[in-house]
């Protein structure tokens, strides 16, 4: 263990002593790479949908990192932003409001065959943008009632709003304000329209290419919010209320506002990911919205490294690997080899923990750490001592 | 004040401040009226009354569970006061949230050093920046030229302040934690200063220093009254700082504020006496 931590440490320092040219050369090079990459492979296969799948994961991560890793508020319900950004494209993009213009549909910025459907129909983009909206608002909703509490107890409070979603994408189709029900229940809304952005070729389901495309596109968006937020007033502020709240209120930090941005944000990039998992999936179907959703992009940022950024990528990548390629492709008979009767599949969850555990034990700081997590693992030291019953945090 | 502290405090001071004289306000920074707190049956602060002269250095003393540092929470925010009211600079800050009170100008240090541990030393005092940064999300996330050259300029006034404390310029991207103790008081009080406030409130910041570092201390804080026009309020244990350096001194024993007044008068203050030593018997 200590050999692969030095030889991680070793290549730590690589990195830093090269001179700032270079690194802009390799971050040049890498994202080209990165653009090619499709190229390389079928348009309709495996790898290019694996390969999207774990690029919007990693969206979902870095959102949900801001909130547990930067400002330290534990959120169990992240799987809420997940259903609210599917449930946008749902409403915006496809055609559940069929009755909506007598019949003839809302279109804007879609062409082809779209734009002569009944329903309500907006440009991708326009529905990243309202899914952003849309999650900031809820996450702030959603962060309201948490302010007065700490730690597990905000945990508690999300994890039942996640729950709360879940339910009400179930049985939204009866929920009828305005005549225009909220979901379609356990029937699910299909299709979703394909994206139509300029530039890019046909969305579909044998070219996969532009959705690997996109997702790299918002995974890069997300990279560089996450980064220059991290290194901003407000990314200070977030680390201070994370370390001691009662000190942060003191030296100026207002704790309600903080927070909410801080729910505000990471909820909104769940949201964009959201959306962007229905369209590609082409349903949105309320049976997905489940604790165990929220779980899993917590254990991303976990296995990667609370709080730092491109370990959170990584988190991201390994876990949605393992997800849709490793258990139910290499790996999945394995059971059979030794007599057992059934799939790997339908132990993805206890592998996901087992992988939890094992990192407890062997690298509790994640596998890319920030600095600050290692020194408080590693060190004992405690983030944020509670001895001060807080009375500053009523709104 | 009695000597039975009542049950149930009645309401006597929620009529609010008396209107600001405005001739002699000029005098004093920071005003407190009938502040009392109390948690559940056991009553902290007691219809404790002071005012703090602008630029002076006042300390608050008492033995241990006195309730100082509950009456230093309620003037910072960090509790809201059961009954009475402060008001600083003319304003009414009874209820106000810390980050408010530190805005209008009040800054403060803990009894146990309360840094971010696992900051720089200079992004502590970052922090202590925030009310002054105007930095919003967005301008945050598009680094607007604005934004840009605020960073730069808190980061230097940052390691100015770090400088002006005392902090040897190696140790300023050391985290927090790993600074000596000493140190660690240092970058708390840069941090404080990092708002630039008119008055500074120090919980016993002598703790745990041998009596050479209490001195310089104390010299240090003559000098930010004296360079800087600051008023500062501290608590504090070490007699011979409180004596050396304080113009004005209020007693608190059990809540209650037992004596005020300037040290040679308090030192002699028979209530004094027999808080810090007991009741004399016998004869």
């Amino acid at each position: 263990m200590s050999e692969l931590r030095q030889f991680f440490r070793s290549i730590g320092d690589t990195w830093d002593s090269l001179p700032q040219n270079v690194k802009r050369g390799i971050g040049v090079a890498a994202l080209v790479f990165l653009i090619l990459l499709p190229f390389f492979f079928t348009a309709g296969g495996s790898f290019i949908d694996n390969a999207t799948r774990a690029l919007a994961y990693a969206v979902m991560a870095l959102g949900l990192n801001i909130v547990v890793g930067f400002a330290g508020l534990l959120d169990l319900g992240y799987v809420a932003f997940y259903a609210l950004g599917a449930f946008t494209i749902g409403w915006f993009g496809s055609g559940f409001y069929a009755q909506v213009n007598h019949q003839k549909g809302i279109h804007v910025g879609v062409t082809g065959v779209v734009s002569t459907l009944p329903g309500i129909h907006l440009n991708f983009l326009l529905v990243l943008v309202a899914a952003v909206i849309v999650c900031a608002i809820f996450g702030v909703l959603i962060g309201l009632p948490t302010l007065r509490l700490r730690g597990d107890y905000i945990a508690i409070v999300t994890l039942a709003f996640g729950e709360i979603i879940g339910r009400v994408a179930i049985n939204g189709d009866s929920l009828k304000p305005f005549g225009y029900a909220v979901t379609a229940g356990r029937q699910g809304i299909t299709p979703i329209d394909s994206p139509d952005l300029p530039g890019l070729s046909e969305f579909g389901p044998l070219n996969l290419r532009p959705w690997y495309w996109t997702a790299l596109g918002m995974a890069l968006l997300v990279l560089f919010v996450n980064f220059r937020l991290r290194d901003s007033r407000l990314g200070r502020a977030w680390i201070a209320v994370r370390e001691d709240e009662v000190a942060a209120a003191s030296m100026g930090v207002p704790l309600v506002r903080t927070k909410l941005l801080a729910y505000a944000t990471g909820a909104a990039f769940g949201g964009m990911a959201g959306a962007f998992f229905a369209a590609y999936f082409n349903t949105v179907n309320a049976d997905q919205f489940e604790f165990s959703f929220s779980i899993f992009v917590l254990a991303m940022i976990i296995l990667g490294g609370l709080g730092s950024i491109w370990g959170v990528v990584l988190g991201a990548i390994v876990l949605s690997y393992i997800n849709t390629y490793f258990i139910p492709g290499p790996f999945k008979s394995l059971p059979h080899h030794f007599g057992l009767n059934f799939d790997l599949t339908d132990l993805s969850f206890g592998i996901f923990g087992f992988l939890l555990v094992i990192m407890m034990v062997l690298r509790p700081e994640g596998l890319l750490p920030e600095r600050r997590r290692k020194l408080e693992l590693t060190e004992g030291i405690g983030a944020g001592d509670v001895d001060l019953p807080l009375e500053v945090t009523a709104p | 004040m009695s000597e039975t502290a009542p049950q149930t405090v009645p309401a006597a001071a929620t009529d609010g401040p008396p209107p600001a004289a405005s001739g002699q306000d000029n005098g004093t920074i920071l005003e407190a009226g009938g502040v009392s707190k109390i948690f559940g049956g056991l009553v902290a602060v007691d219809e404790v009354s002071f005012a703090v002269p602008r630029r002076s250095i006042v300390s608050i003393i008492g033995p241990n569970g006195a309730g100082k540092t509950t009456f230093f929470n309620m003037l910072t925010g960090l509790y809201k006061p059961s009954t009475g009211w402060i008001r600083f600079e003319g304003r009414e800050i009874t209820r106000a949230r810390p980050d408010r009170i530190l805005a209008a100008g009040m800054a403060r240090t803990f009894q146990n050093i309360r840094l971010f541990a696992t900051m720089t030393a200079l992004e502590n005092v970052m922090v202590g920046e925030h009310a002054r940064m105007r930095a919003g999300l967005f301008g945050s996330i598009l680094r607007l030229p604005a934004v840009r050259k605020e960073e730069k300029a808190v980061r230097e006034r940052a390691a100015e302040m770090l400088e002006y404390v005392g902090l040897r310029p190696n140790h300023f991207h050391q985290m927090s934690i790993n600074l000596s103790y000493g140190d660690q008081r240092r970058v708390e009080i840069a941090r404080a200063l990092a708002s630039n406030p008119k008055m500074l409130l120090l919980d016993e910041p002598t703790a745990g220093m041998n009596p050479q570092e209490s001195e310089s201390l104390r010299q240090f804080m003559q000098r930010l009254r004296d360079d800087r026009g600051l008023t500062i309020l501290l608590i504090e244990h070490d007699m011979k700082v409180v004596m050396n350096v304080s113009e004005y001194i209020t007693v608190l024993d059990h809540g209650e504020k037992i004596a005020e007044g300037k040290p040679q008068d308090v030192r002699g203050n028979a209530r004094v006496v027999e808080a810090y030593l007991g009741k004399q018997t016998g004869d």
